[in-house]
């Protein structure tokens, strides 16, 4: 939590805090109850009615993530950011000033995976027509000015500039060409400034009419609206849709064949440290038994093994981390610290053994059932707000997941033995053709 | 930058109309305050202790006290083994964590509704019962200067920011940044941890403010069990610390291994308490929202889009805050333009709100934010809490929180005006550039500016 822009400094950060969160587990708590149908093109839709407050979250997201990026690098992201700059009667200050103009709060954005459009809105019906009519035009006639589309072209070459001076951003990218080489996992959302500048208008014209259309689409509605009210939100925003094709499925991720390290030169007083290999899909049945396994690993924030050797025994290092993200195809299982660069082996060599030790020995049952209470006793804390509900809806809906997964959630982490993630992290973790990346200056 | 409208209109918050959750206000005999409000949408609740004490009560030489002091209260008391504290609440299923500011300390625990007693006995018992062993102390200052290298030494706008509050205010503590200085860090021992704790961290200088599905008198029944019995200390408050007149404008350029340029901007301005006149601070916030207040906001439309001066631009104020501070501007330029055509972009942008009156539509879409926003803001406890706990620890009063819509709403075209004239001068006025030198690294490593300062 960082509370003001820079006045507050937090003891920690959660690095996998959007892991986290993607997360569920319920205790003697149910989930929310949730509705789901599709809208008359083919589009998915999810509910879940909150009438206490006079306000709405939604979300509707598409496969239209880098991942469809092909050899134009950059493209989801260009795309998505410019479905803000114009869209059916109005550009990008009409957009915003119809927005804003009633309290909205509006996003346009893309991953690996997913491509979105949030709005945030109130339920007051002036506010919500006007917002319900600017995000379906934004996602079903976007203009793509090439004026809006230079500028914002340039304004994401002037961004990877600023994280090539960014060591986190580098070990990142870096993490992620080495783990994927080859697939489309491989190649930053932001493209490269040679695959930017080779872009032109009709890239993102036909990326937007073959990947933003109905059946390629989920949309996730949580707040002070009924299932009436709802449908014909959902038919609103999707109208302008067409009903398309569901994207093809993704090649799967190759294992590695060996272990890669590569230090990357960077003048930085720290080395940041990634490593790692591919991991799991969203929907591996060893999903459950790896997640709380991490969990004890490196996933349980201060109480975990590698925070406990890496930085309450040693004082190595402010983060230190490991989590599996889950994705469409395999995502990347990480660990991850950042030390001065003196103490960049040292730090290595600690994290290594402490996942050794894991993979060999697997949780005592002390290490268990203490992460099985955390879990589940913080069931009610993940779904407590709008926020958080509407997440976990748009994950279910785009990764195709049991609408029951939040009630039955709890049951699943409970059934989890130490036996099972022994056995899991021995058969699914091949630490010795890990990708390894250090950045910084070598000592 | 971009983000700061948003931090912004998270604050202005709960007026009467939607006010719906009750505010219960108690003070336990020791003079701790405890404040309650019921918010029964979730079976959760949060729980913040906040201790007035943080940088900006700091002296030279020992900057970053407080920060690492908060670290060490999770390192053990008389009671509970360094790390039980976390363990605990783990066990419990809650979140935990703490921030230290320029103006406060505070401590939190997100729990199921049930556990928060569970929160109350440990909270209470490191509130007086801290052991400070050197040996943790020792470890953990390692990992506060690793914590620093991360956020400060090798992120050059970051670094920007530092050294630009170190020569923007010659005498305010806010020249200090809240994490400390590498020197005052490396030459850190543990008793400057003990009689820090000693002197700040007693219940008549906490409020504890609970949010959440609970029974305000059971809260205080409850707090009066675990907090109760301590008795006061005599708190002998921060010196005034009043920063002398500018007398004229102040550059400076940082030279840091970086990619992009960067300039920040900022002219002195007053806070909520401090001003001349009381509206001239909420004055100031619709000010930096004309400028900034989103996408739809004059730098966003004029700068970004429009001229196509700059790739960001940002604006921002807060009128809350225990000493005077800063309107800050910053932004990059857009390729093509130059540091000094982005600065003259800026200024330009200031000179019209001197010189023309405001549009009312203008004014008019940021007050529907702020009323929005206040609705959306109720879909956190842990917000609600914040607000609550920073107004009471800066000196305010939560109940500013409700009447701060009405003083927004209240500000006029002409007090816009009337403050970007008064304040946005150019003797009043702080220019930082950040200039960036090659990221080649030669070998064998030096190390970097300041970097390493190895024990």
């Amino acid at each position: 939590m960082v509370i003001n822009r820079r006045g507050a400094v937090v003891r920690i950060w959660i690095t996998a805090a959007v892991f986290i969160a993607s997360l569920s587990s319920s205790t003697l708590f149910a989930g929310p109850k949730i509705e789901s149908w599709q809208t008359a093109n083919g589009a998915r839709v999810l509910l879940v009615t909150t009438p206490e407050l006079p306000m709405v979250d939604i979300r509707m997201v598409f496969d239209a993530g880098s991942a469809r990026d092909g050899d134009k690098p950059g493209l989801a992201q260009l795309t998505a950011a410019l479905l803000r700059q114009g869209a059916g009667d109005w550009d990008a200050d009409q957009l915003a000033e119809r927005m804003e103009g009633v309290g909205a709060n509006f996003s346009t954005g893309s991953a690996r995976d997913m491509a979105w459009a949030t709005v945030r809105s109130l339920t007051e019906p002036k506010a919500l027509n006007t917002a319900l009519e600017t995000l379906s035009a934004v996602v079903a006639q976007p203009r793509f000015e090439v004026a809006d589309f230079n500028r914002v072209r340039e304004a994401m070459q002037v961004g990877l500039r600023q994280s090539e001076q960014n060591p986190g951003a580098v070990v990142s990218k870096a993490f992620f060409a080495t783990l994927f080489a080859g697939h489309p996992y491989a190649s930053d959302p932001g493209g490269t400034q040679e695959s930017l500048a080779a872009m032109v208008r009709e890239d993102l014209v036909r990326m937007h009419k073959t990947y933003y259309v109905a059946r390629n689409a989920v949309v996730a509605i949580v707040g002070a609206v009924d299932r009436k009210q709802a449908e014909k939100i959902a038919t609103q925003l999707t109208a302008g849709l067409a009903k398309g094709q569901p994207a093809p499925a993704l090649p799967a991720v190759a294992a590695l064949a060996k272990g890669v390290t590569k230090q990357i030169n960077f003048p930085s007083s720290q080395s940041h440290i990634r490593l790692g290999q591919p991991g799991i899909s969203r929907d591996d049945p060893d999903y459950f038994v790896l997640y709380v396994g991490n969990h004890i690993l490196g996933g349980g924030g201060f109480v975990s093994l590698l925070t406990n050797e890496v930085r309450e025994k040693r004082g190595l290092s402010y983060s230190v981390y490991s989590y599996f993200s889950p994705m469409r195809q395999a995502g990347p299982f990480v660990m991850g610290a950042q030390t001065k660069n003196a103490q960049a082996q040292e730090a290595l060599t600690v994290m290594r053994k402490t996942l050794q030790d894991f993979i060999d020995q697997g949780p005592t049952q002390e290490q268990l059932t203490a992460s099985k209470q955390n879990i589940t006793g913080g069931f009610p804390l993940r779904i407590a707000s709008n926020k958080d509900i509407v997440g976990y809806l748009a994950m279910l809906g785009f990764y195709d997941l049991p609408l029951d997964y939040l009630d039955t959630f709890v049951a699943k982490i409970e059934a989890v033995t130490a036996e099972q993630i022994k056995e899991a992290f021995q058969r699914r973790l091949q630490p010795d053709r890990f990708v390894t990346i250090v950045v910084g200056r070598a000592e | 930058m971009r983000r700061s409208i948003w931090i912004l209109l998270l604050l202005w918050c709960s007026s009467a109309a939607f006010a719906t959750a009750q505010v219960h206000e108690f003070q336990l005999d020791n003079g701790m305050k405890v404040i309650v409000k019921e918010d029964h949408r979730a079976p959760i609740v949060v729980s913040q202790l906040w201790y007035k004490v943080g940088s900006s009560y700091e002296h030279r030489g020992i900057t970053g006290v407080s920060h690492v002091l908060e670290h060490m209260m999770f390192k053990g008391t008389e009671k509970y083994a360094p790390g039980e504290f976390s363990r605990i609440i783990a066990a419990n299923g809650g979140r935990e964590n703490a921030f230290t500011g320029r103006d406060y300390t505070a401590y939190f625990q997100t729990l199921s509704r049930d556990r928060l007693e569970v929160s109350f006995e440990m909270e209470a018992d490191r509130m007086r019962n801290l052991v400070l062993l050197p040996e943790e102390f020792a470890k953990e200052v390692e990992v506060v200067k690793e914590e620093r290298r991360l956020r400060t030494e090798d992120k050059p706008t970051s670094l920007t920011y530092e050294q630009f509050n170190a020569v923007a205010f010659r005498s305010s503590p806010y020249r200090n940044p809240v994490i400390g200085w590498m020197n005052d860090l490396d030459n850190m021992d543990v008793n400057d941890l003990r009689s820090w704790y000693r002197r700040w961290y007693a219940p008549n200088n906490a409020t504890l403010v609970v949010v959440g599905d609970v029974d305000a008198k059971a809260v205080l029944a409850l707090a009066k069990r675990h907090f109760g019995a301590f008795k006061p200390e005599k708190i002998n408050g921060p010196k005034p610390s009043k920063e002398p007149p500018q007398l004229g404008e102040i550059r400076l350029k940082v030279h840091a291994p970086a990619r992009q340029p960067y300039l920040l901007m900022g002219y002195k301005t007053p806070a909520v308490g401090t001003a001349a006149e009381e509206w001239e601070p909420y004055a100031l916030e619709m000010l930096a929202a004309v400028l900034d207040g989103g996408s739809s906001a004059r730098f966003a439309r004029n700068l970004v889009r429009g001229q196509e001066i700059a790739v960001s631009a940002g604006a921002s104020y807060g009128a809350f805050t225990r000493l005077p501070g800063l309107l800050l501007l910053d932004g990059s330029p857009a390729e093509g333009n130059t540091i000094a055509d982005l600065e003259a972009a800026l200024l330009a942008e200031l000179e019209r709100v001197k010189t023309e009156p405001v549009a009312r539509q203008e004014l008019e879409r940021i007050q529907a934010q702020v009323v929005a926003s206040k609705v959306y803001e109720q879909d956190s406890v842990f917000y609600q809490a914040m607000q609550i706990g920073m107004l009471e620890t800066i000196g305010l009063g939560w109940r500013l929180n409700n009447e701060y819509i009405d003083r927004l709403k209240a500000v006029t075209p002409e007090q816009v005006q009337a403050v970007a004239k008064k304040y946005l001068v150019q003797e009043h006025l702080t220019v930082a550039e950040l200039v960036p030198l090659p990221m080649a690294v030669s070998a064998p490593a030096k190390p970097a500016a300041g970097g390493r300062h190895g024990h």
